[in-house]
């Protein structure tokens, strides 16, 4: 995998936003009732690494299959932000956009994705039902976009220090002794992206009730202000905070770090090159990411793209780029049925089995469940974050 | 009376009437040849600036996060919040404290090259400054990660020769130190050295090879000592390169997004700021006018330098 595709992820996957949500939704687009022959082309706006056709690694291809089935030739555009795909779907002239939850709904509110009529996806049934109505992209019953990949952000932990899974987040955020004796000051990391004050703030849901947080994406002053306070403790434990995939299992390697907040991504890699690392995910719960495939308003060729929409179901791409991603399918048949190189067991490393206790991102908007312009909106995060780590 | 006939003259091409008009219009030559560069100056290079000026003028909206496109200078007064201006102080400081050092660590080298460097010596000098200049960038950076890492190169050798209590010492430095070099902003500052001390090296060897022998040669005969002579002689005649350096290893400091981003505590520079405002926040407004800082600020140091002289030794 290349130092590219991670980067783009790190960086999104960070919650990117600008435009907060509007409110209202723009006006119901005509949606197809049925699929003609394909058009012959298919643009898609994705992570790298999202749409691979065998030229990285011969051994993960999910777009020669389909190319020659349908005829439609694929191209794919790299994007390394949300707010770029935003910007190339804005622009125009691509069909399809891989959106991470806190694009989707953005791409809706600015009209430039057209509803699904799921019905012309005969796969659509196999979808993880948990994800069919996912809020990321389905407005007032409406959908946009179909499930494309997802997965948590586990704790990674070094298995020499904690013979014992840890069973809290707390030796991230409090200053602590870890069972082998020594403290977890300078040993651990945090994501260096704002959208961990979400994490600060799940932790809060479970060990200061009182605050009265229900969502980690929608905090008032009071919460948002408990939550940087705790993260102002735990900038006294981290020696450096991570962003990049590569540098964090490089941390691991030879900077003595033994926990950290990480995506299973950098667990397999690690593990894969014999290092004692494992991952869980604490009692607390943890954040996560989820992405779908949108169709945009003005595609030139919806028939390929409900191909698509049904190779993306029904293919190895949901078995083979779990695998290729560190990331959980869509389809939970993918895990079982042999269709790609994806295990029941890889599926559980990844997260599966733990979908009940992940809070997707979303970007934190001012206009929340707690009232209008009672939410603490994301580009403060940014700018908070910021003068925590740099010890504000 | 007569009517003088005509000159009969060859009837002319193109060519010859497009010459005949420059050399009616001398000046019509100039600007055709200057267009294309002026363009360039002026619509892409100093466009791009314009453009970025602009942008930090608008504000981001409170609630919703979208930039409101109207004049304010709410966004300057941002950069004084506390953690903005611990980030540009913290920029300027990181600058200064590398300028310095590639200075000291400079001049003597600069100082063998110019007046005892000869023949393949030269070279072989030539090739070590300017060889690190050759590998990419982030390579070197990422090595001195590992270099600099808790179980790498250096604490491994410090570790054989029991000198750990150097490193030790250092660490647990207020401010600087860490828990270990890649995780310290000594760390960040030793990289940054490294990175940037050819620039200074070579300004600063030009300016040395410049100060005539028949100058020390005459300090010398009227009676001043060695110490006498470089204070007075050779350190006012080098200082110009040694400013033009300067402005090599402080702008390029200032501006770097990379090397925190790889070595360091996570704290932001000036550079790292603006890389995440514009990216992921998508707070235009702030990021443009965290970029203005450094031109103010070399603005300010360029003009000092033009009155020191600095570009003589260009």
């Amino acid at each position: 995998m290349t130092f590219r595709m991670t980067r783009h992820k790190t960086l999104t996957r960070c919650g990117t936003a600008t435009l907060a949500l509007l409110t209202g939704l723009s006006p119901a687009l005509a949606q197809m009732t049925e699929i003609g022959p394909g058009e012959g082309e298919l643009s898609i706006v994705a992570w790298a690494g999202y749409v691979e056709r065998g030229e990285t690694d011969a051994a993960f291809d999910w777009v020669t299959k389909f190319e020659e089935a349908t005829g439609c030739m694929v191209s794919v555009k790299t994007a390394n932000t949300s707010d770029e795909m935003v910007a190339l779907m804005n622009e125009g002239g691509f069909d399809l956009v891989t959106a991470s939850g806190d694009a989707s709904l953005r791409l809706i509110a600015g009209g430039r994705v057209q509803p699904l009529n799921v019905d012309l996806i005969p796969s659509w049934a196999t979808v993880d039902d948990r994800l069919k109505e996912a809020p990321w992209h389905t407005v007032d019953g409406v959908h946009y976009g179909v499930p494309y990949m997802w997965g948590p952000n586990v704790l990674m932990y070094n298995t020499e220090v904690f013979p014992e899974p840890p069973t809290s987040w707390n030796v991230v955020f409090e200053p602590m002794d870890l069972p082998d004796g020594q403290p977890n000051k300078g040993r651990v990391q945090a994501y260096d992206g704002p959208i961990h004050v979400a994490d600060a703030a799940q932790y809060l849901m479970a060990h200061r009730p009182e605050l009265g947080i229900t969502n980690p994406y929608e905090l008032n002053e009071d919460q948002y202000k408990a939550a940087l306070d705790l993260l102002r403790v735990q900038r006294d434990l981290v020696s450096r905070y991570w962003h990049d995939a590569f540098i964090q299992m490089d941390d691991f390697k030879n900077e003595g770090v033994v926990a950290s907040g990480s995506w299973p991504f950098q667990v397999n890699l690690l593990k894969s090159e014999g290092l004692p690392v494992a991952s869980t995910i604490p009692e607390e719960g943890a954040t996560g990411w989820a992405d779908t495939t949108m169709l945009h308003v003005d595609s030139e060729h919806p028939n390929c793209a409900y191909q698509w929409f049904e190779h993306q179901l029904s293919s190895n791409l949901q078995s083979d780029l779990s695998v290729w991603f560190g990331a959980v399918p869509s389809v939970p048949a993918a895990c079982t049925d042999g269709r790609g190189m994806q295990t029941a067991e890889g599926c559980d490393t990844n997260g599966l089995a733990d979908f009940d206790r992940i809070r997707f991102w979303t970007t934190p908007v001012a206009n929340c469940s707690q009232g209008e312009g009672a939410c603490v909106p994301y580009y403060r995060w940014v700018s908070d974050y910021i003068g925590v780590i740099g010890g504000r | 009376m007569t009517v003088p006939a005509p000159a009969i003259l060859p009837a002319r091409g193109a060519g010859d009437r497009i010459g005949a008009l420059f050399w009616r219009h001398p000046r019509l030559l100039l600007a055709l040849l200057l267009a294309p560069p002026l363009a360039w100056l002026g619509v892409v290079y100093l466009g791009s600036l314009a453009a970025l000026l602009l942008q930090s003028f608008y504000s981001i909206d409170e609630f919703s996060g979208v930039i409101v496109r109207e004049f304010t200078l709410k966004t300057y007064g941002e950069l004084f919040r506390a953690q903005n201006l611990d980030i540009i102080l913290r920029t300027l400081a990181m600058s200064a404290a590398v300028t310095l050092a590639c200075a000291v660590i400079a001049f003597p080298i600069a100082y063998f090259a110019a007046r005892y460097a000869r023949g393949r010596w030269k070279a072989l000098f030539y090739l070590g400054v300017m060889l690190p200049l050759w590998s990419s960038y982030l390579v070197k950076v990422y090595a001195w990660k590992l270099i600099l890492a808790k179980e790498g190169i250096l604490g491994w050798a410090a570790e054989r020769t029991g000198t750990t209590f150097l490193i030790d010492a250092a660490l647990a430095l207020p401010g600087v130190g860490g828990n270990s070099l890649s995780t310290s902003l000594l760390g960040t500052f030793i990289v940054f050295v490294y990175v940037w001390l050819p620039y200074m090296i070579l300004p600063l060897q030009a300016a040395l090879e410049r100060v005539p022998l028949s100058m020390l040669e005459a300090a010398a005969d009227l009676g001043a000592s060695r110490a006498q002579v470089f204070r007075t002689v050779i350190l006012p005649l080098a200082l110009p390169g040694a400013i033009a350096g300067s402005i090599f290893t402080f702008s390029l400091t200032m501006g770097d997004y990379i090397i925190p981003q790889i070595v360091g505590t996570s704290a932001r520079f000036i550079g790292l700021a603006v890389y995440q405002l514009q990216g992921t926040a998508g707070n235009l407004p702030l990021a443009a006018a965290f970029a203005v800082v450094p031109i103010l600020v070399m603005l300010v140091y360029l003009t000092v330098a033009r009155r020191k002289g600095a570009f003589d030794a260009l």
